[in-house]
């Protein structure tokens, strides 16, 4: 649906250059919700903003939908916009029209016939749940709904994608949730390609098929978001991993660990797991097979598109033969085993 | 025709009360009801001027909707040296124009020329800032649904700065108010001419205090009026 090429963008200032975006390349499957994900100043809003063209391109090409929006004149550009709905972080609603008449400006934009585009706004007014405030202004909404009348307006001309720039991250983590599940069912009920920006893992957890890492300028890594979330090929990925996974094992519970004695050893352990595995009792059988003692510290377990996967960190005490064998059990049965601290 | 009505209506009025003063009243109510229409028409002509101007100056910045340095450059030096030259030197320095248009250099009608052409440029720069003030954001809405230039003016530009525009529109005829007296010195009619030629020139410490009485009240009216229109529109929208 979406294909970009070597996409680089400059910005030229009278003191210097500033390459915002570097040698860009992915693609955006029909019907998927594809998440970009970055750092602030990493990117991801030049890119996004380059896919409708508010930001021009200086290199590279941008194919929405099988034409390079990059090489249109303006008039074929508006044209284009039309058929490709935009999100934002601050709603950017008309603080001078009401509800109805925000939803209705796209459509008089695009010269739709009045009583079409009233019967439209209607309709876009039930599927974002706001039929009863449509005679009411912006500022008397909540942020929630704010972003819902954002969308019914994004959605007007029956686009064939949706730009979502950082449509959540003014919003708190409940209005989050809903806001991101009615993109999903607006994926689901109208096979409408989504692209979104965001800095929070959560987000692409929650809604994304695929995900691109972008760091610095460039893609870092892009995968299906299972695999960004069960193995990730690079730190910067691994960092946001980090911020929802609690990775990071608070200090007082290593602190409570217990000591080596004569035969027995500690060993500090971080065990990931993903998909059936997660559903199997394989740190029971462990140790009831082998004679060592798991003290598990601190865990993790969530689902990625109806997916488990998490992570345990443990502390394996006995003897240190038993404590290899138990260690090489768990990785035979597919969890990802990680040394901690070998006391 | 406002003139017959009140000499009609209130000449055997005040002269039969106030003897060989009845004609202060008289006077103070046309020269009031002059001030009142140079101020309404200079400030009404002034925004069909300077509202386009303000509009070309914001739409050719750098980086909007109709990007233009050359044109941007120009236009802000006009504008900029109109607004440096003096009210009353502008006043004079017109003079041939003021004829060209009007047939005379002199009264109510002849002094509304300068009002409005000295107003067109700070209408210009008024009207800019209140089009500055509108959040980026929702221009690049606009520009996402596939808006033009013109739509995003009519439909988002002015309509968003519609209560700010009104606010200006209420400095600008205050300012007009203070400009049409200082006219009034040189013969343009008004409570200026009434302050100048009855308070100054004849000594009639009154007449002077009667017309800067009634320029405050004006003042005051307008103001009130502005704050009033304005607040309406945001109070709707809140």
């Amino acid at each position: 649906m979406i294909e970009i090429n070597n996409l680089t963008k400059v910005y030229h200032t009278s003191a210097q250059d500033i390459t915002a975006l570097e040698n860009v390349t992915l693609s955006v499957n029909k019907g998927e919700i594809f998440g970009i994900i970055g750092l602030s100043g990493a990117g991801k809003s030049t890119l996004i903003r380059c896919i409708n063209m508010l930001e021009k391109p200086t290199q590279g090409s941008i194919i929405v939908d099988g034409q390079d929006i990059s090489l249109f004149n303006r008039h074929e550009l508006r044209i284009a916009r039309q058929k490709i709905g935009m999100i934002f972080q601050h709603f950017n609603l008309l603080s001078s029209r009401t509800v109805f008449d925000n939803i209705l400006f796209p459509l008089e934009i695009a010269r739709v016939p009045s009583s079409e585009a009233r019967r439209k706004v209607n309709e876009l007014l039930e599927l974002v749940g706001l039929t009863d405030k449509a005679t009411g202004y912006p500022s008397q909404l909540s942020g929630g709904q704010k972003q819902r009348v954002g969308i019914a307006r994004a959605l007007a001309n029956d686009p064939k994608v949706l730009l979502s720039d950082e449509a959540t991250s003014a919003l708190d983590p409940e209005t989050t949730r809903s806001i991101l599940s009615l993109l999903k069912d607006i994926n689901r009920n109208l096979n409408l390609t989504i692209v979104l920006i965001t800095h929070d893992m959560n987000v692409i957890k929650q809604v994304c098929d695929r995900v691109a890492v972008i760091a610095e300028s460039r893609i870092v890594e892009i995968n299906d978001v299972l695999s960004i979330f069960s193995n990730p090929q690079t730190p910067t990925s691994q960092s946001f991993l980090n911020a929802i996974m609690n990775k990071d094992i608070p200090e007082g519970i290593l602190q409570r660990r217990n000591t080596d004695t004569a035969d027995t050893i500690s060993k500090l352990i971080r065990v990931s797991f993903i998909g059936a595995s997660a559903g199997e009792p394989l740190i029971s059988s462990m140790v009831q097979k082998y004679e060592v003692k798991a003290n598990i510290l601190y865990g993790n377990i969530d689902h990625v598109k109806d997916t488990p996967f998490g992570n345990l960190t443990m502390e394996l005490i006995g003897q240190p033969v038993l404590v290899n064998e138990a260690m090489d059990f768990l990785f035979e049965n597919g969890l990802e085993i990680e040394v901690l601290q070998n006391v | 025709m406002f003139e017959l009505i009140t000499a009609f209506d209130l000449n055997s009025f005040f002269s039969s009360h106030l003897g060989e003063n009845a004609w202060i009243p008289m006077k103070v109510l046309l020269s009031t009801w002059e001030s009142i229409y140079m101020v309404f028409i200079s400030t009404f002509f002034s925004y069909v001027f300077g509202l386009p101007l303000a509009i070309i100056l914001v739409t050719t910045d750098k980086g909007h909707i109709m990007e233009n340095n050359p044109a941007n450059k120009i236009l802000g030096s006009i504008v900029n040296a109109v607004r440096s030259i003096p009210f009353i030197i502008l006043l004079i320095l017109i003079i041939p124009l003021t004829r060209l248009i009007v047939g005379t250099s002199v009264g109510t009608v002849a002094s509304i020329v300068p009002l409005t052409l000295a107003a067109i440029p700070f209408v210009a720069r008024l009207v800019e800032t209140s089009l500055k003030e509108i959040d980026w954001g929702l221009i690049e809405a606009a520009l996402s649904m596939g808006a033009n230039a013109r739509q995003i003016i009519s439909k988002v530009l002015i309509p968003e700065a519609v209560p700010s525009i009104i606010l200006g529109v209420a400095i600008t005829a205050i300012n007009l108010v203070g400009y049409s007296a200082m006219a009034g010195v040189v013969g343009g009619g008004g409570l200026g001419t009434l302050a100048y030629t009855y308070g100054f020139q004849r000594y009639r410490m009154d007449i002077l205090l009667i017309a800067v009485f009634i320029l405050i009240v004006l003042v005051q009216g307008i103001q009130l009026a502005g704050d009033k229109i304005s607040n309406k529109i945001l109070d709707k929208r809140r």
